[in-house]
């Protein structure tokens, strides 16, 4: 795992919710108690921080690196799904996650392995961050039976229970009541896991949000509800959904801490995800909001009219991608050609995802009813949409 | 056997099966400190405690997912919707997780969940809450729905749902809830997806379910006694699966159905119905399928009013008639004063 405390990260987080004072015009974090929301600190929503000059420990020169490449896979694969897209090998829907790249992998960096995650629509690079291999994620966007949901689910429902994602929800909040449900099975059972749930902005509109987080915080529930906050729902701003378009602040509704965080440095994601999953194990519900960039559109299919040419050009700023690389590079903790490298290992995993994708078989139309129930019933309709019900029926006179 | 209510035959299994099985769990609105709007949950919250007994915040579709959410945990939530009515707040729950996240994630994860819920009218509780719209569930493939009309199939099916690795959809009736009957000692559950014909007979089947399965049992008693009339009663049990084999054996039987409902008629429980006789013994009819269902207005709450759009025993003896004469069966007895 990586080292979670670069003193780069650690000035950039308050550390207590309860001193909203401690937070200063440079710092990448806001957050809150509910009892005194920070009111002061307007963090910069998008802006991703210029890379500090600083010496680096070899734990963290090591993280960075890891984050990269792990950056680097979902980049590659989400843009191998676009291109498979568009030669009709994935069906559907297909979002990508390009541009929330160090959101999920500082987030995920801080979960334990049998710590739960829900997600949403969005999921992939969140699949490959909790440690899924990207070869039956590729498949599952095939359809194909070594998908990881079997080829039932598709893009929006990967699901993997030994790496203890529960699910890409496809309808927007879905997973939030279950999620809150996952967290009271771990409470009602006094194990210690936790529960992390995402969820684009423009959930927190919805009733789904307000039911689950207030259900968490009464019953005191171990789980970070995590808003991934990219601007846009679809084509609407946030500011034009939103009444209070802060979207960490409504934690203060349900007593609950919170913060807010830029999502284009992994360590800062990390750092302020460790926060909120102590917060979680300790029984104390938590609400991160990571602002990232979206750099395409809604999903692949979407040319993301809305957005002005001015704006567009300035996402590039915002690439996480890039600016990582640039930083490891810049700092010297990695050189051109590993940088290379690492490039060339991650396509090949890419391809090979692809080739495995490929080669896998279509599932069998006689598993069409297998998974209807997972009780045995009597009379479960087994029929074909062409047959009759009763075959022998006959018509005509006794 | 033990003569029970209806309510007390849910309560007594309830309290079973959690004494058994320390993973099933209750939730929802008021069934702890104030034990149940319908007392369904009466001394549970005393006997188990807090965290077994759950109140929840007015947040049906969020409880309600909650409870989806510990399923696929493993434990085994048994939620109260206070009535059917608020169950459309937590529909998509219901419909797109509960339904959905066994199959739609290839099998890996089960949702051993029940969720109870009265339905039905007569209570001059109005148009929003004296709804039968147990059809939205039993629509759906992923959910089993039961629709118990007696004590002892309240407390065999609720046995059998509780225990069932998928999401149950546990149909109570508000007017069944006083009703008395035998209750056996035993802990065998019923098998769901099964039908049963509570009474044998061989001039016409009459077909219900919760309520208006009760309803049949009733008429048919009584126009055996008035009438020298022998109907069969099928009482569906479960709405889905349906168990349309038991329907066409019985109309192969007898040669003419009548089918009893509390929800409307059109695309209701009683088409599905009436179409699986069609498909199965369309040979066999001495008449055309005959349905009993509620006016099609939202319930008013006017006592006539609402008697009126509710389906009466007259109203049930009234289409026994009207089908018979079409079979052209000639009334036996004096049974005209039904008519």
């Amino acid at each position: 795992m990586v080292e979670k405390t670069s003193p780069a990260a650690k000035k950039s987080v308050a550390k207590k919710p309860a001193t909203p004072k401690a937070a200063s015009k440079t710092t990448a974090v806001k957050k809150a108690s509910a009892s005194t929301p920070a009111k002061s600190a307007a963090a910069k929503k998008t802006a991703a921080p210029k890379a500090p000059k600083v010496t680096r420990s070899a734990s963290e020169k090591e993280a960075l690196v890891s984050y990269y490449k792990e950056m680097l896979l979902i980049r590659r694969f989400e843009e191998r799904a676009a291109r498979s897209y568009t030669q009709a090998l994935i069906g559907g829907y297909c979002h990508l996650n390009l541009g929330e790249e160090a959101a999920i992998v500082g987030l995920i960096s801080e979960m334990k392995h049998d710590d739960y995650l829900f997600t949403n629509y969005r999921e992939h690079g969140y699949a490959i961050a909790k440690g899924i291999e990207v070869g039956p994620l590729m498949a599952e966007l095939y359809g194909r039976v070594d998908g990881v949901s079997k080829g039932w689910g598709g893009s929006m429902h990967m699901f993997d229970l030994t790496h203890r994602l529960l699910g890409g929800y496809g309808i927007v909040g879905g997973q939030l009541p279950l999620a809150a449900g996952a967290a009271l099975a771990i409470d009602y059972r006094g194990s210690d896991e936790v529960v992390v749930c995402t969820m684009g902005d423009g959930t927190t509109n919805i009733g789904a949000f307000h039911e689950s987080l207030n259900i968490a915080a009464l019953w005191n529930l171990p789980i970070v509800f995590v808003v991934i906050n990219n601007g846009l729902g679809m084509g609407t701003r946030v500011t034009k959904s939103s009444a209070e378009p802060e979207l960490w602040r409504r934690a203060s509704s349900y007593r609950m801490d919170a913060a807010r965080v830029d999502g284009s440095d992994p360590l800062v994601v990390a750092e302020a995800s460790r926060i909120a999953i102590e917060h979680a194990r300790a029984g104390k519900p938590y609400l991160l909001e990571i602002m990232t960039p979206r750099l395409r559109g809604h999903s692949v299919v979407d040319p993301a009219k809305y957005r002005s040419p001015e704006e567009v050009e300035e996402l590039k700023h915002h690439d996480p991608v890039t600016i990582l690389h640039d930083r490891l590079l810049h700092e010297g903790l990695a050189t051109q050609a590993e940088l290379h490298k690492i490039e060339a290992d991650t396509m090949k995993k890419v391809d090979a995802a692809h080739e495995f994708a490929a080669a896998s078989a279509h599932p069998d139309v006689e598993t069409l009813f297998d998974y209807t129930y997972a009780t045995p019933v009597p009379n479960d309709s087994r029929r074909l949409p062409g047959q009759a019900l009763f075959p022998s029926a006959k018509g005509g006179s006794r | 056997m033990t003569m029970k209510t209806y309510r007390q035959a849910l309560r007594d299994t309830l309290r079973e099966e959690m004494l058994r099985d320390d993973s099933v769990l209750l939730m929802g609105e008021e069934i702890g400190v104030f034990e149940g709007s319908y007392k369904i949950t009466a001394g549970l919250l005393a006997e188990f405690g807090e965290k077994r007994v759950r109140d929840t915040p007015i947040a049906e579709e969020g409880f309600t997912g909650a409870a989806v959410g510990a399923a696929m945990l493993g434990l085994r939530p048994v939620v109260e919707l206070m009535t059917i009515n608020f169950s459309l707040i937590a529909i998509d729950q219901i419909v797109n997780s509960a339904a959905k996240i066994y199959g739609m994630f290839g099998g890996q994860v089960k949702v051993p969940m029940v969720i109870r819920t009265p339905g039905g009218g007569g209570q001059q509780l109005g148009a929003t809450h004296s709804q039968n719209i147990e059809l939205y569930y039993a629509f759906v493939p992923g959910l089993k729905v039961v629709a118990p009309s007696t004590p002892a199939d309240a407390k065999a099916l609720m046995l059998a749902a509780i225990r069932d690795d998928d999401p149950v959809l546990f149909l109570e009736n508000l007017a069944l809830y006083n009703t008395q009957g035998e209750v056996p000692e035993s802990n065998e559950p019923a098998v769901i997806g099964k039908a049963a014909v509570t009474r044998e007979g061989t001039d016409l089947t009459l077909i219900g379910y919760s309520r208006m399965a009760y309803v049949a049992a009733k008429v048919a008693e009584e126009l055996a006694i008035s009438d020298g009339l022998d109907i069969e009663v099928v009482d569906l049990r479960s709405l889905r699966p349906l168990d349309r084999e038991t329907i066409i054996n019985s109309v192969k039987k007898t040669n003419a159905a009548v089918v009893l409902e509390d929800d409307w008629l059109t695309y209701g429980i009683g088409a599905e119905i009436a179409a699986t006789i069609s498909d199965g013994a369309f040979d066999y009819l001495d008449a055309p399928v005959r349905r009993v269902a509620m006016a099609e207005v939202p319930m008013p709450y006017a006592k006539a009013l609402e008697t009126a759009a509710l389906p009466s025993n007259a109203d049930v003896i009234h289409a026994i008639y009207e089908t018979l004469d079409a079979m052209g069966v000639p009334r036996r007895k004096v049974g005209q004063g039904h008519d």
